[in-house]
This record gives C-alpha cells, structure tokens and sequence, in this order.
C-alpha cells in the first residue's frame, strides 16, 4: 500500500451520518476504486505523482501566520480594494480576512461554518460537479478539505469589488497536505470577479477543488494566481457548470511550485453559454506545470475560446493537454484554442497536446499549438538600439505574456500581474513605470 | 569619426564584400549607392554589428575603437545607429516603452541620468512634432500593423530619439510615398551637424534630392568601384547601373 494512502486511512475519521458526512464517506470508499495514476494513462502520461503518493502526507494543522501578512505586500493586489478572506493551511483565519458589508444575500463565508449552520444552501451544489474517473485528488480533498470559501450570489447582484481568496501554507518540517474547497454559486444574472492565490512557505502539498455554478445569464470572472513555493506539490481541479446564456472565464497562472497540475473542466450546459480559459505558466530550474483543460459542449449555440501560453526556462518542464468534446447535435458551436510555448534554454521541454472529439458537423473548431524560441531579429533589433541582452531577453519573454495579461480585462489585476511577471523576470519594482 | 580598411564579410559562406575602404569625418554625409546584391545591406548589417555575417579581413575603426569587437548593444551606445530596412514587428511592447528603454540605456552608457515617463514624454513629444508625426505612435506595438512608410518613419523617430554620432540609413527611402520620403530626409537632416556623420544606403537617387550628400560612392559585387560629389548620383540616376557594372571588370 502507498505511504499516502496508509496515512489517509489513518486520518480518516468521519462517523457522523449527515449528508456530509455521507458525502465524505463515498468519496474515501471509492478511493478503493480510484488507483494512483500512472504516466500509461494519457491524462497523466507527463506528470509523476509518486512524490506525492509515496509520502505520508498528514493533514496540515491550524496555525497561525508566522509571516506578518502585511509583509506580503503583493497579497494585497498593491492596495486594490478587494473582499479578503485568508485561509492557513486549510483553515479560515479571520483575523486576517476583511470585513465589509455585503449587499442583501450575498454570502462569502467559511465553507465549514455554512456546512454547520446552513447545509441546505450548500447540499445541492457541493461535490455534484467535482467528480472524476481518473483523478483520485478530487476525492481525497471532497473527504478530507476541513475549511474552504462559500460565495452565493443571489439573483440579479454585481459585485463592485473582487472577491481575493488567499490560500496560505505554512509548513513545519513533515509531509502535510491542506485541501482547499472552494464553491461558487451564481444565480441568475449575477455577477462577480473571483481571484484565488495560492502561496506558502517551505514543502508541502496543496490540493485544491473549486467549483463554480453559473445560473441563466450569469458572469463569473475567475482568476488563479498559483506561487506556492519551490518545494511546494500543487494539485488542483477547477469545475465549471454553466447554465443559459452564461459567461464565464477562467485564467490560470503558475508560477511557483516543483510540481504543478491544473485541470480545469467547463460544462456549457445549455445554449447560448461561452467560456473563456486562459492560462500563463512560467516556469524554470526544475519546476514542472501540467495543464489539462476539458471543454464539453454539451448543447448547441455554445461557444468557447482558450489561450494558453508557456515560458519554461532552466530544466523546466511543460505539459498542456487540451481537450475539446462537442457532443451529439449539439450544433453550431464555436470553439477556439490555441497553446503557445516559449523554451528560453536547451534543457527546457514542452508536451502540447490539443485534442478534438467533435460528434456533431454543424461546428466551427480552431486549434493551433506553436513551441519556439526568441526571435532572433528581435533580439538584435532591440540591442541595435542599445538593449543589452539579458534585457532584450527580458522584454521579449514579457512581449510574448503581454496579451495573457491584457485577457484579465481587469486594470487593477492586470497591473498586479504585470508586477508579478517583472519581478519574475528579474525587474526591480521601480523600473517598471 | 568612420574608417573602413579592406574589409571583407561573408553570409552563408558566400563572399558579400571584397574589400571595402571607405572613410567618413564628423559633419560629412555619405551615399553609397549601387545596383541590387552589390553588398549595400550587407555593409549596413555589418556596421551594426549582426551576427550572421561574418568579417573574415579587414577593420573597422569607429572614433578610433575597434567596432569589430563591440557587440550591437555597445555599438549603439558609442553612437551608431542604423536605420532598418526592414523594420521588425514586436507584439507586446509598446514604441513609447521600447523608445524609453533604448534611450535610457544609452544615455546610462554615456553617464547621463535615466529620464523617467514625464521627461522621456516630453523628450520625444518634441522630436514627434518636428517630424510631424502623430502621438498616437507612442502607443502602437512595435512596427505592430504598420505600413511600409510608418515603419520607415518610426525608424527615424528612434534614430531623432536616441541621437545617433553616426546614422545609417539602409535603404529607408524604398518604397516610400513622397510625404514620407519629407519626413525621413527632415528627420535626417536635423541630424545634420559638424559632430555627426550620416550614412545613405540607397538604390535611388531621389532620396539624395532632399538630403544632399557630401560624398557618393558606387557600390558594386562587393567593391566600391568610383567615388564623387553629389553630380555622380545624377549621372548614375541617367546612365543607369549597367554603366557600373563595367567598371568591376
């Protein structure tokens, strides 16, 4: 038996008979059925978990910040106004996270409280979506996550701020994991801008499940800003449900993390809805990004577009496997996807894979996948005007993130990134204006 | 300021330019004209500081440094600067950000202060009036969607910015409309001072209608094969580059 699984079995201690419970006991029961996946299955074929499974990851504990938080200055988004909520390996921590009055019905909360006080609101939502054949994490997190965030935004409701949840690990030393939970529930005609970061100090594992269910003509803006640490193990599964009419967009930027994996799964449920997927992965030493996207259009009228771009440097590797599935009649969809990777040194290797699954003809599907390097007339045109290499460099690996910068369509985040890719590139703060 | 002794280069393996010899003082502009494939690029390419062409003999003396050791960055901040023919698109930054970067490298190199946004603005919103040239450029990608003459006209307005000791000009008048064809020769010709130099690469002689040349040599395989005042582009402009072409034999 994996070390991993031993200490869950050892961990596992819910008897409880509510709903949740139920919930929690299902999912560790069809762990039984789920095996570790192995790089003979395609989903996987890049990405080794045994680090991961072959440690006896505990779960993480309640602590406090041993960081001052204003210190991170960058968690603030440099001082963009935003509804905080600060979570510590796995656990709220509400000295940290703000308070504001929210408009009528919306809630942004501790998922365990609501879980405690409230299950009916959460019940018909909370691990309906996040269900998978081949991914035994999303399971694990459903019966081990203890907190998360819970956003409901009732009928017809804009929310003027963004909502900044913070995913902050701390370890001590030992293997330990936290499992954030996030569910977003948008009804009707809401509307909300959603930023996670994940960050933390020293070696650990984060895996992390978010849902998000957009009701008739909603709008969810989601963004994942991902800078765990360099020894950091970083998991993740974001499920989108979308009704009518609906919007909604996901970008997903890595720039931490030793191994990192991001599935992101949009159900266009019903006519009429679009997605957006964006991702951004910059990465070098011996860092590894994993990304598999999965778009299912599942009715007609459907529509989605997806970028995403890679910068791997030093011995970095990257995996982008993109699927597409237009369903049986689900007609006239639009889907675009596009994956474009930058190797700024020889060691640095990149899998892209773009897979179409169109079972109905009325479509109009694009995809293109591109891995180069920097152009050398760039380079020697901005040195002719007096740029010196490492320059020239830094402000072409820039020029080929800009546009995933400019697809937040949001200035304050867009700025905060922009900061973020500087400082990455080795650009001081003050020279950026 | 410019001396060129003997100098041979290859591209690919191919012998472009068969011993040149040229020299420019400060205050003197030059034109070297000649025929296509004669080596014109290729001396422009060279001067630069490109990596693909290869000098196999010869010198290079620019102010009297070696310009054949200094990379490309280093040549432009001792002064050169080279207009390109053709001007390379950079999606992704923007010409007022690629412009500031570029000055305040070469102005750290030369021990001047690095100008922030508000006098690098009004540095270069100077140089874009006396050019005519429109603001909204500062915004633009790099060469991003730019006409042919757009392109040639941000050219100049980099090489206005950066204030070139020495500006080569590599065939910037091909190709352009006659309202942009001003717009280079004004931009060339408020360069026009006793401590500069100025290099015209061109295959036509019009362009020397507006910014008359002290010097015009003819290039030909790879040789300059006559030298003269302005009146030698006249006669070239009449006879034809056939009339050349006899000399290298």
């Amino acid at each position: 038996m994996e070390p991993l699984t031993q200490q869950l079995e050892r961990d596992f201690k819910v008897t409880g008979n509510s709903w949740i419970d139920r919930i929690r006991k299902e999912a560790f029961q069809s762990l039984a059925q789920l095996p570790y996946p192995t790089s003979e299955q395609e989903e996987w074929k890049y990405t080794d978990v045994e680090p991961i499974v072959g440690a006896p990851f505990r779960l993480a504990e309640r602590k406090e910040l041993l960081v001052p938080f204003e210190k991170r200055k960058h968690l603030t988004f440099s001082g963009i106004h935003a509804i905080r909520r600060v979570f510590v390996n796995g656990y709220h921590c509400p000295k940290l996270s703000s308070t504001e009055p929210l408009p009528q019905g919306v809630i942004v909360d501790n998922l365990a409280t609501i879980l405690q006080n409230n299950p009916k609101r959460v019940e018909p939502y909370l691990s309906r979506y996040a269900k998978d054949q081949n991914n035994p994490f999303i399971a694990i997190n459903t019966a081990f996550f203890q907190e998360g965030a819970f956003l409901y935004l009732p009928k017809g409701i804009t929310l003027e701020h963004p909502i900044h949840l913070v995913y902050f690990s701390q370890s001590n030393g030992a293997a330990a994991v936290s499992h954030p939970r996030t569910l977003v529930i948008a009804e009707e005609g809401s509307e909300a801008r959603i930023v996670e970061t994940y960050i933390g100090d020293g070696s650990y594992w984060t895996n992390a499940v978010t849902e998000i269910v957009l009701g008739e003509n909603a709008r969810i803006h989601s963004c994942k800003i991902q800078e765990e640490s360099a020894e950091a193990f970083h998991l993740s599964t974001l499920f989108i449900h979308q009704n009518r009419d609906s919007r909604a967009s996901s970008h997903v930027i890595s720039l931490g993390g030793k191994i990192t994996r991001n599935d992101v799964r949009a159900l266009l449920d019903a006519e009429g809805s679009e997605v957006t997927l964006n991702g951004l992965t910059m990465a070098s030493d011996n860092q590894h990004v994993d990304n598999q996207t999965l778009i299912d259009h599942a009715k007609p009228h459907s529509t989605s577009d997806e970028l995403y771009k890679g910068i791997l440097d030093g011995k970095s590797n990257g995996v982008f496997n993109g699927r597409i599935v237009v369903r049986p009649n689900a007609q006239k969809i639009r889907a675009q996807q596009t994956n474009k990777n930058l190797l700024l040194s020889d060691d640095a290797k990149m899998n892209t894979k773009p897979l179409l699954e169109i079972h109905a003809d009325d479509v109009r599907c694009n995809h293109g996948a591109t891995i180069g390097r920097l152009d050398e007339n760039q380079l020697f045109y901005l040195r002719s005007r007096g740029m010196g290499e490492a320059e020239a460099r830094t402000l072409l690996t820039y020029a080929f993130a800009s546009d995933m910068i400019q697809r937040l369509a949001y200035g304050p985040l867009e700025t905060y990134l922009e900061i973020l890719l500087l400082q990455r590139l080795g650009h001081a703060e003050e020279e950026l204006r | 300021m410019l001396e060129i002794r003997n100098l041979h280069a290859q591209v690919d393996g191919k012998e472009i330019l068969k011993g040149i010899h040229l020299k420019m003082n400060a205050g003197e502009v030059h034109a070297i004209m000649g025929p296509n494939a004669s080596g014109k690029s290729t001396l422009a390419n060279v001067l630069a500081g490109r990596a693909t062409y290869a000098v196999t003999q010869g010198e290079i003396l620019f102010n009297g440094k070696n310009l054949l050791e200094m990379s490309p960055e280093q040549r432009a901040r001792e002064g050169i600067f080279l207009a390109f023919q053709y001007p390379v698109d950079i999606p992704g930054i923007t010409n007022s950000y690629f412009l500031k970067a570029a000055l305040n490298a070469v102005r750290k190199y030369r021990g001047l202060e690095e100008l922030d946004a508000i006098d690098f603005l009004s540095c270069v919103r100077e140089k874009l009036k006396l050019l005519k040239i429109e603001e909204s450029l500062l915004n633009r990608p790099v060469n991003v969607g730019f006409s042919g003459g757009e392109k040639k006209k941000n050219e100049i307005v980099q090489m206005a910015v950066l204030d070139p000791k020495l500006a080569v000009l590599d065939e910037t008048d091909s190709g352009l409309d006659i309202d942009a064809l001003k717009v280079v020769a004004e931009g060339v010709n408020s360069l026009r001072k006793k401590e500069n130099a100025i290099l015209l690469i061109t295959h036509y002689q019009r362009l020397l209608n507006y910014i008359v040349p002290d010097y015009v040599h003819v290039l030909s395989d790879g040789k300059i094969v006559t030298s003269g005042g302005k009146d030698l582009a006249t006669q070239l402009e009449e006879k034809g580059y056939t009339w050349v072409r006899e000399w290298n034999h």
